[in-house]
């Protein structure tokens, strides 16, 4: 009944998971696929840690913390973007995204 | 070591729903709540398994920064309430199914190569920082950080001063009705220009 490496794994895993179904899935709140990329991030920082920690190394941890600032940096700016994009039409409904017509 | 199981399993089930909930809420005031609430618990996972400054930072940078900016915006832009669910198309279609179908294969590709990882051991061998035990995390994190990885350090601090510049330059627009000083101006103006004299008749004003 020791936490082995593996349940960190899949604990990331499953976090990842429900990360890219909120980016799938959404229709109607751009907010919510941006805390979905957090989520991600955050899931992938888990895996960081975990193998650093269960094998003794400290360089994941460190590369963990540059995971984070590129993350607040990356938030921040997502967010700005956001708040141009609902000055200009209005809403920011997932589905009525699309003046590139792509 | 059995509370060690226990906790792990308390924080990471804490974790999995708020996630869960994070998706699925319909406010999305409470999405950040979640957000808020899976972070800390995560926060709690690395404490426990030793890596106790990272976790802390966590706690600062995401709840404290973080979250609070999301907050922020889901309030300045006042669409907390969401009349219909998320998954919802107005138009009826759905991409739920084929969705939920690819969300399903990343899930076990992501367990394949955890299973998978077991049979290539050389991906340990190579050289690493050791962790010593006698210092903390946060000690040893130091030592490392402003040495081995000054560059590093550095460069993810450029990455903030130019997330820091777009996103107030994206977000500043120039209202017109806004009165603003002009410097130079002010400092090249003169007497003859500011003031202006008048003779005015006796009980007749100025007009």
């Amino acid at each position: 009944m020791t936490i082995t490496l593996d349940h960190f794994l899949f604990l990331g895993a499953i976090i990842f998971t429900i990360g890219v179904l909120g980016i799938f899935l959404n229709k109607k709140n751009v907010i919510i696929i941006l805390m979905s990329i957090e989520l991600i991030l955050l899931a992938v920082n888990i895996n960081f840690v975990a193998f650093s920690s269960f094998s003794g190394d400290l360089s994941g941890q460190i590369f963990a913390m540059l995971t984070l600032s590129v993350a607040a940096a990356e938030a921040a700016i997502g967010l700005a973007i956001l708040v141009v994009f609902f000055r200009n039409q209005g809403s920011i409904a997932v589905e009525k995204i699309s003046n590139l017509k792509g | 070591m059995i509370a060690h199981t226990i906790f792990f399993y308390i924080f990471s089930l804490i974790a999995i729903v708020s996630a869960i909930m994070v998706i699925s809420s319909k406010n999305t005031v409470h999405s950040v709540f979640f957000l808020i609430l899976d972070f800390i618990s995560i926060s709690c996972l690395f404490i426990m398994i030793g890596a106790e400054f990272l976790g802390m930072i966590m706690l600062i940078v995401y709840v404290g920064a973080v979250a609070v900016l999301f907050l922020f915006v889901v309030m300045m832009l006042n669409v907390a309430q969401q009349k219909n669910e998320w998954f919802k198309s107005s138009s009826g279609y759905s991409h739920m199914p084929i969705g939920l179908l690819i969300g399903l294969v990343i899930l076990i590709e992501l367990i394949i190569v955890i299973g998978g990882w077991k049979y290539k051991p050389d991906l340990l061998t190579v050289t690493s920082i050791s962790v010593e035990e006698n210092i903390t995390n946060t000690h040893s994190i130091g030592n490392v950080l402003y040495t081995d990885y000054f560059l590093l350090f550095q460069l993810s601090g450029i990455i903030l001063l130019v997330a820091m510049i777009g996103s107030i330059t994206l977000t500043l627009r120039d209202r017109g009705y806004v009165k603003r000083q002009n410097i130079n101006y002010q400092n090249f103006t003169s007497a003859k220009k500011a003031i202006e004299k008048k003779k005015i008749k006796l009980r007749s004003g100025l007009k």
